[in-house]
Protein backbone atom coordinates (compact mmCIF):
# COMPACT_ATOMS: atom_id res chain seq x y z
CA UNK A 1 0.00 0.00 0.00
CA UNK A 2 1.60 3.29 -0.80
CA UNK A 3 2.50 5.51 2.08
CA UNK A 4 0.84 8.62 1.17
CA UNK A 5 -2.26 6.74 1.04
CA UNK A 6 -1.95 5.34 4.63
CA UNK A 7 -0.79 9.07 5.48
CA UNK A 8 -3.97 10.45 3.69
CA UNK A 9 -6.01 7.91 5.33
CA UNK A 10 -4.73 8.46 8.69
CA UNK A 11 -4.95 12.29 8.70
CA UNK A 12 -8.63 11.95 6.92
CA UNK A 13 -10.03 9.43 9.22
CA UNK A 14 -8.35 10.85 12.25
CA UNK A 15 -9.76 14.76 11.94
CA UNK A 16 -13.64 12.89 10.85
CA UNK A 17 -13.13 11.12 13.96
CA UNK A 18 -12.94 14.09 16.30
CA UNK A 19 -15.54 15.66 14.14
CA UNK A 20 -17.92 12.95 14.18
CA UNK A 21 -17.20 11.99 17.79
CA UNK A 22 -17.67 15.41 18.67
CA UNK A 23 -18.78 15.51 22.69
CA UNK A 24 -16.34 13.29 23.34
CA UNK A 25 -13.75 15.09 21.47
CA UNK A 26 -14.45 17.97 23.64
CA UNK A 27 -14.12 15.78 27.13
CA UNK A 28 -11.09 15.00 25.87
CA UNK A 29 -9.42 18.21 25.28
CA UNK A 30 -11.31 19.30 28.23
CA UNK A 31 -9.35 16.77 30.47
CA UNK A 32 -6.02 17.34 28.93
CA UNK A 33 -6.68 21.16 29.46
CA UNK A 34 -7.76 20.54 33.12
CA UNK A 35 -4.88 18.53 33.97
CA UNK A 36 -2.14 20.61 32.19
CA UNK A 37 -3.59 24.11 34.23
CA UNK A 38 -3.15 22.58 37.11
CA UNK A 39 0.26 21.02 36.42
CA UNK A 40 0.84 24.60 35.09
CA UNK A 41 0.05 26.40 38.38
CA UNK A 42 2.16 23.72 40.03
CA UNK A 43 4.98 24.46 37.71
CA UNK A 44 4.57 28.46 38.06
CA UNK A 45 4.38 27.62 42.04
CA UNK A 46 7.77 25.62 41.96
CA UNK A 47 9.69 28.32 39.59
CA UNK A 48 8.72 31.70 41.67
CA UNK A 49 9.80 29.73 45.17
CA UNK A 50 12.69 28.64 43.81
CA UNK A 51 13.56 32.44 42.03
CA UNK A 52 12.29 34.10 45.30
CA UNK A 53 14.18 32.23 47.37
CA UNK A 54 17.33 32.54 45.98
CA UNK A 55 16.63 36.50 45.55
CA UNK A 56 16.07 36.55 48.97
CA UNK A 57 18.65 34.51 50.11
CA UNK A 58 21.18 36.64 48.37
CA UNK A 59 19.38 39.49 49.85
CA UNK A 60 19.56 38.45 53.00
CA UNK A 61 22.73 36.94 53.15
CA UNK A 62 24.39 39.65 55.56
CA UNK A 63 24.27 41.13 58.42
CA UNK A 64 22.68 44.60 59.27
CA UNK A 65 24.44 46.92 61.82
CA UNK A 66 21.54 49.49 63.68
CA UNK A 67 23.41 52.68 64.86
CA UNK A 68 22.44 54.76 67.19
CA UNK A 69 20.74 58.32 65.91
CA UNK A 70 22.88 60.28 69.02
CA UNK A 71 26.59 59.10 68.09
CA UNK A 72 29.40 61.09 66.43
CA UNK A 73 30.30 61.09 62.71
CA UNK A 74 33.63 60.11 64.20
CA UNK A 75 32.02 57.21 66.33
CA UNK A 76 30.26 56.04 63.13
CA UNK A 77 33.59 55.61 61.19
CA UNK A 78 35.55 54.40 64.25
CA UNK A 79 32.40 51.72 64.42
CA UNK A 80 33.21 50.83 60.35
CA UNK A 81 36.60 50.56 60.64
CA UNK A 82 36.43 48.20 63.90
CA UNK A 83 33.76 45.84 61.80
CA UNK A 84 36.34 46.17 58.67
CA UNK A 85 38.96 45.00 60.58
CA UNK A 86 37.38 42.09 61.97
CA UNK A 87 38.74 38.75 60.34
CA UNK A 88 34.85 37.56 59.38
CA UNK A 89 34.21 40.75 56.97
CA UNK A 90 34.21 40.47 53.41
CA UNK A 91 33.00 44.17 53.23
CA UNK A 92 31.03 46.88 55.12
CA UNK A 93 29.03 49.36 53.11
CA UNK A 94 27.21 52.40 55.13
CA UNK A 95 23.84 53.41 54.13
CA UNK A 96 23.07 56.98 55.48
CA UNK A 97 19.48 57.37 56.86
CA UNK A 98 18.83 59.66 54.22
CA UNK A 99 20.03 57.08 51.60
CA UNK A 100 17.50 54.26 53.59
CA UNK A 101 14.61 56.55 53.07
CA UNK A 102 15.14 57.33 49.70
CA UNK A 103 15.67 53.58 48.69
CA UNK A 104 12.37 53.34 50.75
CA UNK A 105 10.61 55.30 48.71
CA UNK A 106 12.09 53.89 45.36
CA UNK A 107 10.69 50.24 45.97
CA UNK A 108 7.81 51.36 47.09
CA UNK A 109 6.72 53.30 44.08
CA UNK A 110 3.50 54.91 43.91
CA UNK A 111 3.09 54.35 47.48
CA UNK A 112 6.42 56.07 48.22
CA UNK A 113 4.37 59.40 48.47
CA UNK A 114 2.92 58.10 51.96
CA UNK A 115 6.27 58.92 52.86
CA UNK A 116 6.50 62.08 52.22
CA UNK A 117 4.68 63.08 54.75
CA UNK A 118 7.03 62.82 57.86
CA UNK A 119 8.71 65.09 59.51
CA UNK A 120 11.84 62.99 61.04
CA UNK A 121 13.47 60.34 59.24
CA UNK A 122 13.01 57.16 61.63
CA UNK A 123 14.91 55.01 59.78
CA UNK A 124 18.47 54.59 61.46
CA UNK A 125 22.07 55.24 59.36
CA UNK A 126 23.15 51.65 59.06
CA UNK A 127 26.19 49.62 57.99
CA UNK A 128 25.68 46.74 55.77
CA UNK A 129 28.21 43.85 56.16
CA UNK A 130 28.84 41.44 53.84
CA UNK A 131 30.34 38.03 56.10
CA UNK A 132 33.63 35.82 53.90
CA UNK A 133 31.67 32.87 55.76
CA UNK A 134 28.12 32.08 57.24
CA UNK A 135 30.33 30.62 60.30
CA UNK A 136 31.68 34.36 61.27
CA UNK A 137 28.07 34.89 61.75
CA UNK A 138 27.46 34.69 65.19
CA UNK A 139 31.06 35.19 66.51
CA UNK A 140 30.86 38.63 64.38
CA UNK A 141 27.37 39.82 66.39
CA UNK A 142 28.88 39.07 69.59
CA UNK A 143 31.81 41.31 68.89
CA UNK A 144 29.65 43.76 67.49
CA UNK A 145 26.88 43.63 69.93
CA UNK A 146 29.35 45.06 72.94
CA UNK A 147 30.03 48.62 71.27
CA UNK A 148 28.96 51.63 71.92
CA UNK A 149 26.68 53.13 69.70
CA UNK A 150 25.01 50.13 68.55
CA UNK A 151 21.37 49.93 68.35
CA UNK A 152 20.85 46.49 66.86
CA UNK A 153 22.08 43.96 65.12
CA UNK A 154 20.11 41.65 63.00
CA UNK A 155 20.94 39.04 60.91
CA UNK A 156 18.12 37.32 58.67
CA UNK A 157 19.62 33.46 59.20
CA UNK A 158 17.05 31.81 60.92
CA UNK A 159 14.60 33.92 58.13
CA UNK A 160 16.33 32.62 54.80
CA UNK A 161 16.93 28.90 56.46
CA UNK A 162 12.90 28.67 56.84
CA UNK A 163 12.37 30.01 53.84
CA UNK A 164 14.72 28.34 52.17
CA UNK A 165 13.24 24.82 53.43
CA UNK A 166 10.36 26.18 53.17
CA UNK A 167 11.04 26.46 49.40
CA UNK A 168 12.56 23.40 48.67
CA UNK A 169 9.43 21.55 50.94
CA UNK A 170 7.11 23.30 48.28
CA UNK A 171 9.59 22.07 44.93
CA UNK A 172 9.55 18.40 46.31
CA UNK A 173 5.93 18.41 47.12
CA UNK A 174 5.38 19.81 43.95
CA UNK A 175 6.85 17.17 41.77
CA UNK A 176 4.90 14.41 43.88
CA UNK A 177 1.60 16.01 43.19
CA UNK A 178 3.22 16.53 39.34
CA UNK A 179 4.00 12.77 39.21
CA UNK A 180 0.32 12.02 40.70
CA UNK A 181 -1.93 14.69 38.45
CA UNK A 182 0.33 12.95 35.07
CA UNK A 183 -0.63 9.25 36.19
CA UNK A 184 -4.20 10.65 37.14
CA UNK A 185 -4.24 12.35 33.39
CA UNK A 186 -2.94 9.77 31.39
CA UNK A 187 -5.96 7.28 32.91
CA UNK A 188 -8.34 9.87 32.27
CA UNK A 189 -7.41 10.15 28.85
CA UNK A 190 -7.01 6.97 28.28
CA UNK A 191 -10.57 6.34 29.83
CA UNK A 192 -11.88 9.13 27.48
CA UNK A 193 -10.17 7.44 24.39
CA UNK A 194 -11.64 4.41 25.48
CA UNK A 195 -14.80 6.02 25.38
CA UNK A 196 -14.45 7.25 21.64
CA UNK A 197 -12.80 3.61 20.82
CA UNK A 198 -15.55 1.95 22.09
CA UNK A 199 -18.06 4.11 20.37
CA UNK A 200 -16.23 2.92 17.57
CA UNK A 201 -15.92 -0.38 18.18
CA UNK A 202 -18.16 -1.81 15.37
CA UNK A 203 -16.12 0.10 12.88
CA UNK A 204 -12.61 -1.02 14.39
CA UNK A 205 -13.99 -4.68 14.13
CA UNK A 206 -14.88 -3.91 10.64
CA UNK A 207 -11.63 -2.60 9.49
CA UNK A 208 -9.88 -5.84 11.44
CA UNK A 209 -13.02 -8.19 9.41
CA UNK A 210 -11.92 -6.28 6.37
CA UNK A 211 -8.49 -7.21 6.33
CA UNK A 212 -7.24 -3.76 7.30
CA UNK A 213 -4.10 -3.98 8.36
CA UNK A 214 -3.09 -2.99 12.30
CA UNK A 215 -1.48 0.20 11.71
CA UNK A 216 -4.04 1.24 9.21
CA UNK A 217 -6.40 0.88 12.47
CA UNK A 218 -4.16 2.58 14.62
CA UNK A 219 -3.04 5.22 12.62
CA UNK A 220 -6.40 7.25 12.82
CA UNK A 221 -6.77 6.82 16.46
CA UNK A 222 -3.05 7.38 17.58
CA UNK A 223 -3.45 10.29 15.19
CA UNK A 224 -6.58 11.26 16.96
CA UNK A 225 -4.91 11.56 20.10
CA UNK A 226 -1.92 13.42 19.17
CA UNK A 227 -4.57 16.16 17.67
CA UNK A 228 -6.72 16.11 20.87
CA UNK A 229 -3.51 16.26 23.02
CA UNK A 230 -2.14 19.40 21.18
CA UNK A 231 -5.41 21.00 21.10
CA UNK A 232 -6.11 20.72 24.91
CA UNK A 233 -2.55 21.60 25.14
CA UNK A 234 -2.61 24.50 23.46
CA UNK A 235 -5.81 25.48 25.38
CA UNK A 236 -4.28 25.26 28.63
CA UNK A 237 -1.56 27.06 27.33
CA UNK A 238 -3.40 29.94 26.43
CA UNK A 239 -5.30 29.45 30.03
CA UNK A 240 -2.28 29.75 31.66
CA UNK A 241 0.05 31.74 30.22
CA UNK A 242 -2.69 34.52 29.78
CA UNK A 243 -3.42 34.00 33.36
CA UNK A 244 -0.31 33.98 34.86
CA UNK A 245 0.54 37.58 32.37
CA UNK A 246 -2.33 39.12 34.21
CA UNK A 247 -1.41 37.94 37.84
CA UNK A 248 1.77 39.58 37.70
CA UNK A 249 0.76 42.71 35.95
CA UNK A 250 -2.07 42.82 38.94
CA UNK A 251 0.06 42.02 41.65
CA UNK A 252 3.99 42.35 41.03
CA UNK A 253 3.69 46.17 42.06
CA UNK A 254 1.91 45.06 45.12
CA UNK A 255 3.60 42.55 46.28
CA UNK A 256 6.77 43.86 46.15
CA UNK A 257 6.20 46.55 48.42
CA UNK A 258 5.15 43.75 50.76
CA UNK A 259 7.72 41.29 50.46
CA UNK A 260 10.48 43.36 48.03
CA UNK A 261 10.11 40.26 45.71
CA UNK A 262 8.87 40.06 41.87
CA UNK A 263 7.24 37.15 40.12
CA UNK A 264 9.12 35.63 37.01
CA UNK A 265 7.52 37.74 33.98
CA UNK A 266 5.57 35.41 31.76
CA UNK A 267 7.27 35.98 28.36
CA UNK A 268 10.35 34.08 30.05
CA UNK A 269 8.61 30.65 31.09
CA UNK A 270 6.23 30.90 27.75
CA UNK A 271 8.67 28.48 25.68
CA UNK A 272 9.30 26.38 27.89
CA UNK A 273 5.44 25.75 29.42
CA UNK A 274 4.76 25.28 25.71
CA UNK A 275 7.40 22.25 25.06
CA UNK A 276 6.30 21.05 28.33
CA UNK A 277 2.43 21.40 27.74
CA UNK A 278 2.76 20.27 24.27
CA UNK A 279 4.95 17.03 25.05
CA UNK A 280 2.92 16.18 27.65
CA UNK A 281 -0.38 16.74 25.42
CA UNK A 282 1.17 14.21 22.97
CA UNK A 283 2.51 12.01 25.04
CA UNK A 284 -0.95 11.66 26.91
CA UNK A 285 -2.78 11.50 23.52
CA UNK A 286 -0.63 8.46 22.08
CA UNK A 287 -0.64 6.66 25.25
CA UNK A 288 -4.10 6.65 25.59
CA UNK A 289 -4.82 5.98 22.50
CA UNK A 290 -2.43 2.78 22.61
CA UNK A 291 -3.77 1.32 26.10
CA UNK A 292 -7.31 2.38 24.82
CA UNK A 293 -6.65 0.64 21.76
CA UNK A 294 -4.75 -2.91 22.69
CA UNK A 295 -8.10 -3.71 24.20
CA UNK A 296 -9.74 -4.12 20.65
CA UNK A 297 -7.24 -5.07 18.74
CA UNK A 298 -8.13 -8.56 19.43
CA UNK A 299 -10.27 -9.52 16.76
CA UNK B 1 -11.24 -23.87 -1.31
CA UNK B 2 -10.68 -24.87 2.40
CA UNK B 3 -10.01 -27.84 4.06
CA UNK B 4 -10.52 -28.66 8.09
CA UNK B 5 -8.22 -32.00 9.14
CA UNK B 6 -9.18 -32.72 12.39
CA UNK B 7 -10.00 -29.41 14.28
CA UNK B 8 -10.55 -28.69 17.44
CA UNK B 9 -11.23 -25.39 19.60
CA UNK B 10 -11.15 -25.77 23.14
CA UNK B 11 -12.08 -22.00 24.66
CA UNK B 12 -10.06 -21.34 27.76
CA UNK B 13 -12.80 -22.12 30.51
CA UNK B 14 -12.81 -25.65 28.78
CA UNK B 15 -15.65 -25.54 26.47
CA UNK B 16 -15.09 -27.45 23.33
CA UNK B 17 -16.74 -25.42 20.96
CA UNK B 18 -15.70 -27.56 17.99
CA UNK B 19 -14.53 -31.51 17.75
CA UNK B 20 -12.66 -33.14 15.38
CA UNK B 21 -13.73 -31.39 11.89
CA UNK B 22 -13.04 -32.73 9.05
CA UNK B 23 -14.43 -30.49 6.04
CA UNK B 24 -14.04 -29.76 2.40
CA UNK B 25 -15.42 -26.91 0.55
CA UNK B 26 -14.98 -26.63 -3.13
CA UNK B 27 -14.09 -23.71 -4.82
CA UNK B 28 -17.24 -21.92 -6.46
CA UNK B 29 -19.54 -23.97 -4.17
CA UNK B 30 -22.83 -23.36 -2.33
CA UNK B 31 -23.00 -24.64 1.42
CA UNK B 32 -25.10 -24.19 4.40
CA UNK B 33 -24.18 -25.26 7.65
CA UNK B 34 -26.85 -25.52 9.83
CA UNK B 35 -27.71 -26.61 13.66
CA UNK B 36 -28.80 -25.18 16.91
CA UNK B 37 -27.04 -22.47 19.24
CA UNK B 38 -23.87 -23.59 20.98
CA UNK B 39 -23.29 -26.48 17.85
CA UNK B 40 -20.49 -24.52 17.01
CA UNK B 41 -21.29 -22.89 13.64
CA UNK B 42 -19.53 -19.54 14.96
CA UNK B 43 -16.55 -20.77 16.10
CA UNK B 44 -16.47 -22.24 12.68
CA UNK B 45 -16.66 -18.90 10.94
CA UNK B 46 -13.70 -17.68 13.84
CA UNK B 47 -11.42 -20.12 12.62
CA UNK B 48 -11.80 -19.45 8.98
CA UNK B 49 -11.51 -15.49 9.30
CA UNK B 50 -8.68 -16.65 12.16
CA UNK B 51 -9.89 -14.63 14.85
CA UNK B 52 -9.06 -17.85 17.11
CA UNK B 53 -6.72 -20.62 16.63
CA UNK B 54 -7.55 -24.02 16.76
CA UNK B 55 -6.38 -26.43 19.60
CA UNK B 56 -5.94 -28.98 17.51
CA UNK B 57 -6.18 -30.16 13.56
CA UNK B 58 -4.73 -28.24 10.36
CA UNK B 59 -7.02 -25.48 8.03
CA UNK B 60 -6.03 -25.00 4.39
CA UNK B 61 -7.06 -22.32 2.39
CA UNK B 62 -6.15 -22.51 -1.42
CA UNK B 63 -3.78 -24.72 -0.47
CA UNK B 64 -2.02 -22.82 2.06
CA UNK B 65 -1.48 -23.93 5.82
CA UNK B 66 -3.63 -21.02 7.68
CA UNK B 67 -3.56 -23.03 10.96
CA UNK B 68 -1.69 -20.46 12.72
CA UNK B 69 -0.97 -16.97 11.34
CA UNK B 70 1.53 -14.03 12.40
CA UNK B 71 -0.72 -11.10 13.21
CA UNK B 72 0.98 -9.25 9.92
CA UNK B 73 -0.22 -11.93 7.75
CA UNK B 74 -3.85 -12.15 9.46
CA UNK B 75 -4.95 -8.99 7.68
CA UNK B 76 -3.98 -10.39 4.65
CA UNK B 77 -5.70 -13.64 4.72
CA UNK B 78 -9.00 -11.79 5.78
CA UNK B 79 -8.86 -10.00 2.42
CA UNK B 80 -9.63 -13.49 0.40
CA UNK B 81 -12.59 -13.51 2.64
CA UNK B 82 -15.62 -11.10 2.70
CA UNK B 83 -18.09 -11.53 5.33
CA UNK B 84 -21.99 -10.56 6.12
CA UNK B 85 -23.58 -10.52 9.42
CA UNK B 86 -26.49 -10.48 10.33
CA UNK B 87 -27.18 -7.25 12.20
CA UNK B 88 -25.33 -5.72 8.66
CA UNK B 89 -22.97 -3.77 10.68
CA UNK B 90 -23.16 -0.54 8.60
CA UNK B 91 -21.60 2.60 9.75
CA UNK B 92 -24.27 4.83 10.41
CA UNK B 93 -22.35 8.10 10.12
CA UNK B 94 -21.38 7.18 6.50
CA UNK B 95 -23.68 7.43 3.39
CA UNK B 96 -24.21 3.94 1.51
CA UNK B 97 -21.60 5.08 -0.75
CA UNK B 98 -19.13 5.77 1.97
CA UNK B 99 -19.80 2.54 3.48
CA UNK B 100 -18.66 0.71 0.41
CA UNK B 101 -15.78 2.95 -0.22
CA UNK B 102 -14.38 2.38 3.38
CA UNK B 103 -14.03 -1.48 2.59
CA UNK B 104 -11.74 -0.45 -0.20
CA UNK B 105 -10.11 2.44 1.56
CA UNK B 106 -8.98 -0.02 4.49
CA UNK B 107 -7.63 -2.58 2.30
CA UNK B 108 -5.92 0.30 0.29
CA UNK B 109 -7.80 0.60 -3.37
CA UNK B 110 -6.78 3.77 -5.15
CA UNK B 111 -9.50 6.51 -5.56
CA UNK B 112 -9.86 5.18 -8.87
CA UNK B 113 -10.37 1.83 -8.50
CA UNK B 114 -13.07 2.73 -5.75
CA UNK B 115 -14.45 5.37 -8.67
CA UNK B 116 -14.99 2.44 -10.64
CA UNK B 117 -16.11 -0.49 -8.10
CA UNK B 118 -18.24 0.93 -5.66
CA UNK B 119 -21.07 2.40 -8.31
CA UNK B 120 -20.45 -1.68 -9.66
CA UNK B 121 -21.70 -3.18 -6.67
CA UNK B 122 -24.29 -0.91 -5.95
CA UNK B 123 -25.75 -1.61 -8.97
CA UNK B 124 -25.38 -5.17 -9.16
CA UNK B 125 -27.43 -5.32 -5.35
CA UNK B 126 -29.90 -2.77 -7.08
CA UNK B 127 -29.03 0.13 -4.86
CA UNK B 128 -27.92 2.57 -6.86
CA UNK B 129 -30.07 5.21 -6.09
CA UNK B 130 -29.57 4.90 -2.80
CA UNK B 131 -25.62 5.91 -2.68
CA UNK B 132 -25.99 9.12 -0.64
CA UNK B 133 -28.52 7.51 1.94
CA UNK B 134 -27.48 7.00 5.20
CA UNK B 135 -27.93 3.25 6.23
CA UNK B 136 -30.86 3.84 8.71
CA UNK B 137 -32.65 5.91 6.30
CA UNK B 138 -33.26 2.27 4.89
CA UNK B 139 -35.36 -0.95 5.01
CA UNK B 140 -33.76 -3.96 6.71
CA UNK B 141 -33.37 -5.47 3.10
CA UNK B 142 -31.75 -2.73 1.73
CA UNK B 143 -29.09 -2.55 4.33
CA UNK B 144 -28.32 -6.06 4.07
CA UNK B 145 -27.71 -5.84 0.37
CA UNK B 146 -25.30 -2.98 1.29
CA UNK B 147 -23.74 -5.28 4.06
CA UNK B 148 -23.31 -7.65 1.06
CA UNK B 149 -21.97 -5.19 -1.89
CA UNK B 150 -19.49 -4.53 1.04
CA UNK B 151 -18.14 -8.03 1.11
CA UNK B 152 -18.38 -8.74 -2.50
CA UNK B 153 -16.79 -4.96 -3.52
CA UNK B 154 -12.82 -6.31 -2.87
CA UNK B 155 -13.65 -9.50 -4.84
CA UNK B 156 -13.13 -12.20 -2.34
CA UNK B 157 -12.03 -15.93 -3.03
CA UNK B 158 -14.96 -17.02 -0.05
CA UNK B 159 -17.55 -15.01 1.08
CA UNK B 160 -19.34 -15.76 5.02
CA UNK B 161 -22.82 -15.26 5.70
CA UNK B 162 -23.73 -15.56 9.03
CA UNK B 163 -26.91 -15.55 9.40
CA UNK B 164 -28.02 -12.97 6.67
CA UNK B 165 -31.86 -13.50 6.85
CA UNK B 166 -32.07 -13.88 10.05
CA UNK B 167 -34.22 -10.44 10.92
CA UNK B 168 -35.61 -10.40 7.09
CA UNK B 169 -39.02 -10.98 6.75
CA UNK B 170 -39.58 -13.68 4.05
CA UNK B 171 -39.98 -12.04 1.01
CA UNK B 172 -37.06 -10.11 1.72
CA UNK B 173 -35.08 -13.29 2.45
CA UNK B 174 -35.68 -14.45 -0.89
CA UNK B 175 -34.15 -11.00 -2.81
CA UNK B 176 -30.69 -11.64 -0.72
CA UNK B 177 -30.29 -14.95 -1.52
CA UNK B 178 -31.41 -14.44 -5.42
CA UNK B 179 -28.08 -11.70 -4.77
CA UNK B 180 -26.21 -14.72 -3.30
CA UNK B 181 -27.24 -16.82 -5.93
CA UNK B 182 -25.99 -14.47 -8.35
CA UNK B 183 -22.54 -14.04 -6.73
CA UNK B 184 -22.08 -17.19 -6.65
CA UNK B 185 -22.65 -17.93 -9.91
CA UNK B 186 -20.20 -15.52 -11.02
CA UNK B 187 -17.62 -17.81 -9.21
CA UNK B 188 -17.05 -17.00 -5.40
CA UNK B 189 -17.49 -19.51 -2.92
CA UNK B 190 -20.26 -19.06 -0.36
CA UNK B 191 -21.34 -20.76 3.29
CA UNK B 192 -24.07 -19.43 4.51
CA UNK B 193 -24.79 -20.21 8.64
CA UNK B 194 -28.56 -20.33 9.05
CA UNK B 195 -31.78 -21.29 11.02
CA UNK B 196 -33.63 -20.74 8.03
CA UNK B 197 -35.46 -23.59 7.05
CA UNK B 198 -37.40 -21.85 3.98
CA UNK B 199 -34.50 -20.90 2.20
CA UNK B 200 -32.43 -24.39 2.79
CA UNK B 201 -35.13 -26.33 1.73
CA UNK B 202 -35.62 -23.90 -1.15
CA UNK B 203 -32.16 -23.40 -2.40
CA UNK B 204 -31.82 -27.39 -2.37
CA UNK B 205 -27.45 -26.87 -1.93
CA UNK B 206 -25.13 -28.75 0.34
CA UNK B 207 -25.98 -28.67 4.32
CA UNK B 208 -23.63 -29.44 7.16
CA UNK B 209 -25.24 -29.93 10.11
CA UNK B 210 -23.25 -29.74 13.57
CA UNK B 211 -24.17 -31.04 16.77
CA UNK B 212 -22.59 -30.18 19.66
CA UNK B 213 -19.16 -29.20 17.71
CA UNK B 214 -19.64 -32.22 15.67
CA UNK B 215 -20.61 -32.73 11.74
CA UNK B 216 -23.55 -35.17 12.39
CA UNK B 217 -24.75 -34.50 8.51
CA UNK B 218 -22.69 -33.09 5.20
CA UNK B 219 -25.57 -33.88 2.13
CA UNK B 220 -25.65 -32.40 -0.98
CA UNK B 221 -28.66 -30.79 -2.29
CA UNK B 222 -30.26 -31.40 1.55
CA UNK B 223 -33.06 -29.73 3.29
CA UNK B 224 -32.61 -28.02 6.21
CA UNK B 225 -34.18 -31.14 8.44
CA UNK B 226 -32.38 -34.82 7.53
CA UNK B 227 -35.57 -36.80 5.81
CA UNK B 228 -37.36 -34.19 4.28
Amino acid sequence: MKASRIFNHTIKQGFQGIYRNRTMSLASVGSVTAVLVILGLIIMIILNVSAISVSTKEKFDEIYVYLDDSITNQRIREIGEEIGSYEGTLAVVFQSKDYALEKMKEEWGEDGRLLEGLVNNPLPNTYVVQLRDVSYASALIKHIEQKDGIEEVKYYKDIVEKLISTAEFIQVFGVIVIIILLLVSIFIIQNTIKITVASRKVEIELMQYIGASNGFVRGPFIFEGVVLGCMGAFLAIIVVLNGYDYLVSYSNEKLFSMLSVYLIPANMISLDILIIFVTIGVGIGILGSIVSLRKFLSV
Amino acid sequence: MFEFHNVTKIYKNKFTAVKDINLKIEKGSFSFVVGKSGAGKTTLIKLLIKEVNPTEGTIFFNGEDITYLSSRRIPLHRRKVGVVFQDFRLLNKKTVYENIAFAMEMVGQSPKSIRREVPNVLSMVGLSDKATNFPNELAGGEQQRIAIARAVVNRPDLIIADEPTGNLDPETSNEIMKIFSEINRRGTTLLMVTHDRTIVDMMKKRVIELKNGRIIRDTEEGDYYEGF
